[in-house]
Order: C-alpha cells, then structure tokens, then sequence
C-alpha cells in the first residue's frame, strides 16, 4: 500500500429496501487511474452500489471514501470530484452539442476560458466539427455515447462512474469508446465502470463480480479465468451467475 | 380509484357548488330612517334565514368602505322619507350589491327582493297596494354588468395557476423520465439551485403572461386596473410564486409527466376553478366546501386581484388575503425543498 494513491474505498457497503438487501457488505478498494470491471447479472444491485458511491443513494451501513472524501459527511466534495454518466442516455436531446458541452461544463464551475478551450478540443477529438452545432438527437446512438463520455470528464474529475456505457452500441464504435476510457485513465482519472458486455471486460485493469448483492470475487482479468480455469471472462460470468439464488 | 373517484367528486362538487340558495348571507343595513315600519323590515330581513346583519352603516363613507373590505355583498338603504311615506304607498327600498362578484349579487337581490315583498304583504293589510315598495337595485363596481368584469379576473388567475403550476412539474417530470436528471442530482448543484433554475424561466412567462391578458382586457373589452398596477404586479408575482412551489411539490410526488398532468389537473385546475369563486360564489357554497375553499391559494388571490381591479383599493385592504398567501406560498416552497432530495431512499 506504499505507493498506490486509493480513490475508492468501501468497506462493508451495505443498501437494504425494507427486507431486501440489493446490496450486501461490499469492501473493495480502487487505485488512481485504474480501470475497474464491476460486472453483475441484471438485479445483482450493480446500479445501487454505484448510485451510493455517487451520493445519490444513501447506504444503509457500511463505510467508505471516495477520493478522499467521506461519503456520509462530505457528499458536496465528492460530488465536485467525480463524473458520471448513466446507461439512460442523459445529455439533453433539444440542445446543440457546443450548448450540451457549456452547460455541463457551467454546472462543474468551469470558467468561460475552459468551457471554450476543452469544449472545441473535445470537439476535435471526437471529430464532431460538423455536428458541433447541431442538435444532439440528430446524432448516432454510438456518437452520442461517446459525446457523454467526454462530457464525464470534462471537468478533469478523480473518478468516473460509467454504468453500462456502451449497451447498444456497436463493436467498432465501442472500441473506440475504450479507447477514450484508455485514455482517460492514462490522464489519471479512475474508471468505474460496469458492463454486460464481456469481452469489454477483458480490457479492465481489475474485475469484480457481483452476485446476489455480494461481491463474489475481485482480480484480475488473467487471475479470474486461471482460477475457475475458463478460457474467456464470459465463461467465468456464466460459471459464477448460475449459482444465483435471486430471480430476475 | 381516479376513474370511479373523479366523476363521482365531480358530480358532487357541480351539484353543491352550484347553488342558488342564500344561507345566513352577510348584508350591510344603512337605515335612515329608523321607525316603527323601518325596524319591521330590518327584523323581518334578519329573521328571514337568507340574511345575517353584518354591519350597520351609517354613511355612504362607510358604506364605500365595507364594500371594499369585502365585509358584505349587499347593502340595504332605507331612505329618510321612509317612514313618512310608507304609510302613503310611495316609499322607495335601494338595494346596493357588489358587481365585482355578479353571480353573486344577482343572487342575493332577487332573494331580498323576495323578502320585501313578504314584509309588505304582511304589513300592510287590504289598506295599501301590494306594489308600493319598490326596491331599487343598484350594483356598486361594475354597474353596467359586463361580464368582462367578471371574467377577467378568474382568467388572469387560472392562467398564473396553470402556467406556473402545470409546466413546471411536467418539466421537471420530463427530465425525470429522460434520465438527465440524474446528471443533475450527481452534479454539485444544490438543490435549491436546481429548484430556481428550473422555475425562473416559468415566472418570466407567467408575469408576462398576466401583463399581456390585462392589456388585452383593457383593450379589448375596456376592463380598467382601477387600482395600483404595481401592487397588482407584485400580487401577481406572490401568487406565481405560490403556484410554483405547488408545481415543483407536484414534481416530487410524480416519476411521469403523465401523472404529474393529472395531478394537476384534477388536484390543481377544477378545484381552482369551482371553489374559488371564480364561478360559484363561496359565499353560496355548503359550509363544508366553504371550509375547504380556504385552502385554495386561488381563492384568496381571487380576493385581492378583484379588489384592486374593480374596487381600486390599496394594500391596506387586501394585506390580510396577501398575509393568507404569503404564508401558504412559504409552505409549499418549503415542502417541496424537502421533497426534492438528491439523496434517494
């Protein structure tokens, strides 16, 4: 633990609804710059942990740290330092891309200066110069993903939380989605991210699975499927997901 | 429950609320000429059921001035000539109602009509002709009856209802259900902030909606602000603001934009439009409805904005209805400020 500077850390994160416990005692801890896998059949409470790492949701017990902040007691501050970026498409469809961009560049406390200068580099980069001023319905669903993704992390945050960014979108279009995830954790930034998709998986620095609330196991990727002795992290999903005893 | 619920509450709201029966009514009694027959009249007028003697007035100052703290809807003049000519078969009754409530005041003179009639045929045996009382109806504010009068007032003020009201919960619904709300609620943003931002845009319209529906009132159908136009304003600004947190409190109670719809609707429109007196008089209405016509911010405003339309009147006689709205406009803002958590449970 010398040299590794920790974003996250939970410990025993805990989220019951009445009798149902969606989460149960999570405790994982996450490097700067990481790329964290937090995979999960549908139910298996993905979205709850990550609403409450996000202060959207309140934990019923437990504790943890996000970017060093306590996320009982300073939910303003970590909100100042994250992004995030939801599996419902969430930029404002009757707003052009440059007005998107200033919007939530305005909302994070960027100055007129920044919004331009990041707002017409991202721009760039995405090569939406066309589209720049266009409204954001006009765009293809994988463009529109990965003008949310930029848009994240806009700021500059400590972490992003990604929550099934790439579902129905297509292979190519989510390689070059990874490829700005790539590149978002080469500048530093965190990325929690969680996927259906499997082989997306793959490419994640370290993997956790959840199962039925709990996290089943943590590695990674290569330790995962040298374990259970799988050739593809699909086969090591498949493998633990069956052992669920919640239903969908 | 709202398919079988609404209907029924319909047809029993339309079926109470539209009433023509005078019950215990407050009238102001301005006798000047106080005598044996004179005090008759007032005792048959009070004992009637229909009237309860509010105020005796002993001025036409005074008389001004309980209309315009909206204390009675109809006054009573006996004239000073009464007593010396009743007995003659010449004497004359003014009825004096107050025109800013129409529906109201017709309702009311025809009643006290009546019960004239009653009094002199009990009166005065086979001695006199039945027809020589004849009550003089008069209407204070709005004199020749235009119904522009009436109606602009209730315009004004389900418009401010529903601009304010419906458009900002169906907004902040629909970002509900398009999901950018939760970038919202991630973000930094406190939620009062959110709260203003999403409201403001709807205040500007709906002030400029109200300034654009008195202009054309005037215009078009010559309906005057006999009052301050400022204070108008700013009472307009007070119930807008009121709507508002009714809007967002809306929003907080509903995930659609569908529901919120309907919630605004069947919880805000019709019982603004049936129980605050904008159509039926709440002075006519069963005391329950009358009980709870008071918690309708439209009524009160319904109050002050008449006041200072057609009775011209100042703050001085509307602070206690602007006191009533103050306070439920802190409450509704208040509430829906806790509602909105960002945190969900």
């Amino acid at each position: 633990m010398n040299n590794k500077e920790l974003t996250i850390t939970a410990k025993n994160l805990t989220k019951q609804f009445g009798d149902f416990t969606a989460v149960d005692a999570i405790s994982f801890e996450v490097e700067k710059g990481e790329i964290f896998g937090f995979l999960g059949a549908n139910g298996a409470g993905k979205t709850t942990a990550i609403k409450m790492l996000c202060g959207l949701s309140m934990p019923s017990s437990g504790e943890a740290t996000i970017a060093g902040y306590d996320i009982y007691k300073e939910p303003e501050m970590i909100k100042k330092n994250i992004g995030y970026m939801s599996q419902h498409f969430s930029l404002y469809q009757d707003m052009t891309i440059r007005e998107n961009i200033r919007f939530y560049a305005g909302i994070y406390g960027l100055t007129n200066k920044q919004i331009k200068e990041r707002g017409e580099q991202l721009i760039k980069e995405l090569k939406l110069e066309s589209f720049a001023d266009r409204l954001v319905a006009d765009l293809p669903l994988g463009f529109k993903q990965k003008l949310a993704f930029s848009i994240a992390v806009i700021h500059n945050p400590k972490i992003v939380f990604l929550d099934e960014p790439t579902s129905g979108v297509d292979p190519i279009t989510r390689r070059q989605f990874w490829g700005l995830i790539y590149e978002a954790s080469n500048r530093g930034i965190t990325v929690f991210v969680t996927t259906h998709y499997l082989e997306e998986a793959e490419y994640c620095n370290r993997v956790s699975i959840m199962v039925d609330g709990e996290m089943r196991d943590l590695d990674t990727p290569i330790e995962l499927m040298k374990k259970y002795n799988k050739k593809t992290m699909n086969d090591v999903f498949l493998y633990m997901a069956v052992r669920s005893k919640r239903k969908e | 429950m709202v398919l079988f619920g609404m209907p029924l509450a319909q047809l029993l709201l339309f079926g109470y609320a539209i009433t023509t029966e005078v019950n215990n009514a407050n009238i102001g009694i301005y006798n000047q000429s106080p005598g044996q027959y004179s005090n008759g009249l007032v005792d048959k007028m009070v004992s009637s059921g229909f009237f309860r003697l509010a105020e005796n007035v002993h001025s036409e100052a005074e008389m001004l001035d309980v209309f315009k703290k909206n204390k009675v809807k109809l006054i009573m003049i006996i004239p000073t000539d009464f007593e010396s000519k009743v007995s003659r078969g010449e004497a004359s009754i003014q009825l004096i109602a107050d025109g800013s409530d129409p529906n109201l005041a017709s309702i009311l003179t025809t009643s006290a009509e009546a019960v004239i009639m009653t009094w002199m045929k009990g009166s005065f045996t086979q001695k006199l002709e039945i027809e020589t009382i004849d009550p003089q109806v008069r209407w204070h504010y709005n004199p020749e009856l235009k119904s522009a009068e009436m109606f602009v007032p209730g315009v004004v003020t389900i418009i401010l209802m529903l601009v304010s009201a419906m458009l900002t919960s169906i907004s902040i619904t629909r970002e509900k259900e398009l999901g950018t709300i939760e970038i919202l609620y991630v973000s930094p943003l406190k939620p009062i902030t959110i709260i203003i931002g999403k409201v403001v845009p709807f205040a500007i319209l709906s002030i400029i909606n109200a300034g654009l529906i008195l202009a054309a009132a005037w215009v078009i159908f010559s309906v005057p602000v006999n009052g301050s136009l400022i204070l108008l304003l700013a009472e307009s600004m007070l119930f807008i603001l009121t709507s508002l947190g009714l809007g967002v409190l809306i929003s907080t109670v509903s995930n659609t934009q569908q529901t919120a719809l309907m919630l605004s609707l069947f919880a805000l429109m019709l019982p603004t439009i049936l129980l605050s007196g904008f159509i039926f008089p709440v002075a006519n209405m069963p005391w329950p409805l009358q009980i709870i016509s008071n918690v309708i911010p439209a009524k009160w405003f319904l109050i002050i904005i008449k006041s200072i339309m057609l009775k011209g009147v100042g703050l001085a006689y509307i602070w206690k209805e602007s006191m009533v709205l103050i306070g439920m406009t802190l409450f509704f803002i208040g509430l829906s400020i806790k509602k909105f958590k960002i945190r969900l449970q």
